[in-house]
């Protein structure tokens, strides 16, 4: 059992977990009426689409791209994963950070104004 | 009824196109030729040996100015959003804050100090371990987050967290604009010696930037805490 688990890739694991989790966010973002619901499921999907840009630059038994005595240099280029696509999910973390707190602001606004955070009960607004 | 029909739709043909992208997907055996190239050039061009740091910092060190930008712009936002009113509930509704429980007390005056100090070791070891400015920025509010809890009453001066955030922004840009002065360009971190590879005074610019960067995270994030935590 565990052994054909030991099969599959750790990246196509990686990969396809960071799929589903894209699935789950945009399934809470279409379907829950709650405003702190939908901010979880962008912040999932966000977690998703990091976990997907991680497993696409991992290498093949490959180790951090931290070149020290494990690592020597000379070898570096055969042993490590891919440093582009981890400095890329770097800037994507901290550019979710900002968004979900800008929303998780727009939240508390609503809230003070309306009362309420379930946007069937919104709709006055609009006028 | 019919909105699930599209909701479903929709997750369907998100499903199909990831099918495609599962089902093609092999493990990659050998490094892009980018990759490569950091690997090979990055340790003798900059002297860093965390990788990741190098391109972060010098090689997509535009790239990062803009996303401490966006984390700025991102903080204003919050400030301006969560800026008390004037006119409304003018002094009528104090909020009311349960004191802390003994354990969270005593655990943040143990702790808060190491926080902050694990904060700083991330960020100064930015160019040598696994860390960097904005993991060690965001120690650091998280330490403003366990002060929070225990104290919630604690003061936080506005004045002095604006004053740390625009100074380390300041610096950042202005070690940057050094690099076209001194060396290859903006952002170069080959204003400073390259040092001895591997040790902490290493890699040029590298660990001044991550220092100010980190400051003006960690400020920013504790800024953006204390926001959501006041509402009065």
């Amino acid at each position: 059992m565990l052994n054909f688990l030991s099969q599959i890739p750790i990246s196509s694991i990686a990969l396809i977990a960071g799929l589903i989790l894209i699935l789950i966010g945009l399934w809470g973002m279409l379907t829950q009426r709650h405003i702190i619901r939908i901010i979880v499921g962008f912040s999932l999907m966000d977690t998703g689409i990091h976990l997907v840009m991680v497993a696409l630059g991992y290498v093949k038994d490959g180790t951090a791209p931290i070149i020290n005595d494990a690592v020597p240099l000379e070898q570096a280029a055969s042993m490590i994963v891919d440093p582009v696509p981890s400095a890329l999910v770097l800037t994507a973390i901290v550019i979710g950070l900002a968004v979900t707190g800008i929303m998780l602001s727009f939240a508390v606004r609503i809230h003070a104004a309306k009362k309420t955070l379930i946007i069937d009960e919104l709709t006055d607004s609009k006028g | 009824m019919i909105k699930r029909v599209f909701v479903f739709m929709m997750l369907a043909l998100m499903a199909a196109m990831f099918f495609k992208l599962v089902a093609n997907y092999q493990e990659r055996d050998e490094l892009s030729k980018l990759g490569t190239y950091y690997a090979e050039q990055a340790p003798a061009e900059l002297g860093a040996a965390n990788l990741v740091t190098s391109v972060i910092v010098t090689y997509r060190g535009l790239d990062t100015l803009g996303e401490v930008t966006v984390l700025f712009l991102a903080a204003a936002g919050v400030g301006l959003l969560l800026k008390p009113d004037n006119n409304a509930n003018n002094g009528t509704v104090k909020p009311i804050h349960r004191p802390a429980s003994e354990i969270v007390t005593t655990a943040t005056e143990l702790l808060l100090p190491m926080v902050i100090l694990l904060g700083v070791y991330v960020f100064i070891n930015g160019h040598l371990s696994p860390g960097g400015g904005f993991q060690g920025g965001a120690i650091i509010a998280s330490g403003t987050m366990f002060l929070m809890l225990a104290l919630p009453e604690t003061h936080i001066s506005r004045v002095m967290i604006s004053f740390i955030e625009s100074l380390s922004g300041f610096s950042y840009v202005i070690v940057g604009t050094l690099g076209v002065v001194l060396a290859g360009g903006f952002l170069d971190n080959r204003i400073l010696p390259l040092g001895d590879y591997g040790t902490l005074f290493s890699a040029g610019a590298i660990p001044l930037i991550y220092v100010f960067v980190g400051l003006k995270v960690g400020f920013e994030l504790s800024a953006i805490l204390d926001r959501f935590r006041k509402q009065d």
